[in-house]
């Protein structure tokens, strides 16, 4: 068996690592609580999670009471239909996260692209930018708020500039950071301000834009949790919040699994628009093969 | 034959943080419909400067830049950059037809004359690459394509082939001297490679050290078509030579002033 470990495929041996090792980790826990050396009602064991995360999406409380929805669908009430979402914690956290996602990261872009292009807009921007910048959003909550209310609007609101601010000084960055050849290349063969836009500022900044585009995803997840949990009815963060209030661990626990599985999704979504959108970047790897490599 | 580049006493002053600096003193230059003409001088002198002036991308600070157009229609003058110029988010193919594209053409036409021109530079298999899969001496095949493709009256050329390594440089030497033969466009070409400019050009001018200025002129008379075997004639070595012996000072003086 050890052989035939030794003789499989580089890429197939680190598959079975990355995988087998969380689940040897797993397997300890499970084994800790069983024997007492883990407090069961602090840290639940990974089975009583796996099974409180799907008594959450049986009751419909992770996801809604799904089971309504192919009736509302048949009679077209897509009203009802979207109130049955509405009541899944997933589906209003993802909303919120997606919602100001793009209220924030599009006009990021734009203004980041006109800050990197002209001199007198980005000097007279960049303090004021900075200075937001660095406050941490979720600080800025209660002003938001106090503006847009404590309904929906205010969750959206505050993941918008968080996502906002990122986005901007990334594309700001980007753009400063393109080789000023590609413009006068773009110059000297005849390209209007348009097609200067489209085909040598985008593509080319376009890596550090997503670089921000990720952060701001990452921070997303992070500001909505936090507003959930002080300012929501629904929502994961309300999840996690409520059911460490009543000391319903197994669920906090699986609120945060799902947490973490939309974390991987949210990075695996983005790499792969980012091999689509950006061709030219897909290099060839070397085989996972380097001089630090003690095996 | 009538005269398609005339630059007058063309000066250029960058501001910079220790106050202006003269880049370009006072340079003349005259170029004939057709001609190949390079510029020789010391690095530093200014030449990359004096291309882009040509070019429009720069504006001179006094002087007169006359480029006669044939009025074809097509454009006036492109550039074949020093670097890799080309883009590295566009395929080959793309980036050929760059200068197309923004000319409007419709894709099927444009397409087609990128690929013409590829099949010329013996790039036809890697038209749908990316840049980062070529390599160097591809690269700026491409880059070239990219100029002669757009046809334009003149062809200005920023050491298009510095960054080479000699054997390479050789062969795209040989290149572009048969595409330049097939055109005969008007071509001011900046090197600073004596060989390199008696083996391609009509004309050799050279410049002085910084602040660039004309030094001194060579007609280059060797017949085309020119083929390598011409760096071996006892001639050219004597050109070189005495083009050798006016630069030989300025390059000295050149690198007291950086040293």
């Amino acid at each position: 068996m050890r052989k035939r470990y030794w003789l499989l495929k580089i890429d197939t041996k680190d598959r079975l690592l990355s995988i087998g090792f969380p689940l040897l980790l797993l397997l300890l826990w499970e084994m800790a609580v069983a024997l007492k050396w883990l407090d069961a009602r602090f840290f639940p064991a990974p089975s009583h999670v796996a099974i409180a995360l799907w008594n959450l999406i049986a009751k419909g409380e992770l996801l809604g009471p799904l089971w309504l929805l192919p009736k509302k669908v048949r009679t077209g009430d897509w009203v009802a239909a979207l109130k049955v979402m509405q009541e899944g914690h997933l589906w209003v956290s993802l909303f919120r996260i997606f919602t100001g996602f793009l209220l924030g990261a599009v006009p990021g872009i734009l203004l980041g692209v006109v800050m990197g292009m002209n001199r007198t807009i980005r000097v007279a921007l960049d303090p004021v930018v900075s200075a937001i910048y660095v406050l941490p959003k979720i600080a800025i909550l209660p002003l938001v708020m106090l503006i847009f209310g404590i309904g929906e609007m205010s969750k959206v609101v505050i993941v918008g500039i968080a996502s906002f601010f990122l986005v901007l000084i990334n594309t700001t960055v980007g753009v400063r950071d393109i080789e000023p050849i590609f413009f006068e290349a773009g110059r000297n063969y005849g390209a209007n301000r348009l097609q200067m836009l489209y085909h040598v500022i985008l593509p080319g900044a376009l890596p550090i834009i997503f670089a921000g585009l990720r952060l701001s995803l990452g921070t997303a997840l992070i500001v909505i949790i936090a507003a959930e949990f002080v300012a929501a009815k629904y929502g994961l963060g309300y999840l996690i919040w409520f059911s460490w209030q009543t000391l319903l661990t197994e669920n906090m626990f699986a609120g945060l699994v799902v947490v973490m599985i939309l974390g991987i999704l949210f990075t695996s979504g983005l790499q792969t628009i980012e091999r689509w959108l950006m061709p030219w970047q897909r290099d060839e790897r070397l085989p996972p093969h380097d001089a630090s490599d003690t095996g | 034959m009538s005269i398609k580049i005339k630059a007058l006493g063309v000066t250029k002053i960058f501001p910079t943080r220790n106050g202006p600096v003269l880049a370009i003193q006072n340079f003349n230059l005259e170029v004939k419909e057709g001609e190949f003409v390079c510029i020789v001088g010391p690095s530093g002198c200014g030449k990359s400067t004096f291309l882009r002036i040509l070019s429009g991308l720069i504006e001179p600070t006094s002087g007169e830049i006359n480029l006669g157009s044939g009025q074809k229609g097509g454009p006036l003058q492109n550039i074949v950059f020093q670097e890799y110029a080309i883009f590295p988010w566009k395929t080959v193919i793309d980036n050929v037809a760059f200068g197309l594209q923004m000319r409007g053409l419709p894709r099927r036409e444009r397409q087609e004359i990128a690929s013409d021109w590829l099949r010329k530079v013996g790039l036809v298999k890697f038209a749908h690459s990316y840049p980062h899969q070529l390599s160097g001496g591809m690269k700026q095949r491409v880059s070239m394509a990219r100029a002669f493709a757009n046809d334009p009256e003149i062809l200005l050329m920023d050491e298009p082939l510095g960054a080479l390594d000699a054997q390479t440089r050789v062969v795209l030497q040989g290149e572009l001297i048969r595409l330049w033969e097939a055109s005969r466009k008007t071509v001011v070409y900046v090197t600073h490679s004596i060989e390199e400019a008696v083996w391609l050009g009509d004309r050799v001018v050279l410049m002085t050290a910084h602040p660039g200025t004309n030094k001194i002129e060579f007609d280059v008379p060797f017949p085309r078509p020119r083929s390598f075997a011409l760096t071996t004639a006892t001639e050219f070595g004597q050109l070189t030579y005495s083009i050798w012996q006016e630069l030989q000072g300025e390059v000295q003086q050149a690198m007291e002033q950086q040293g």
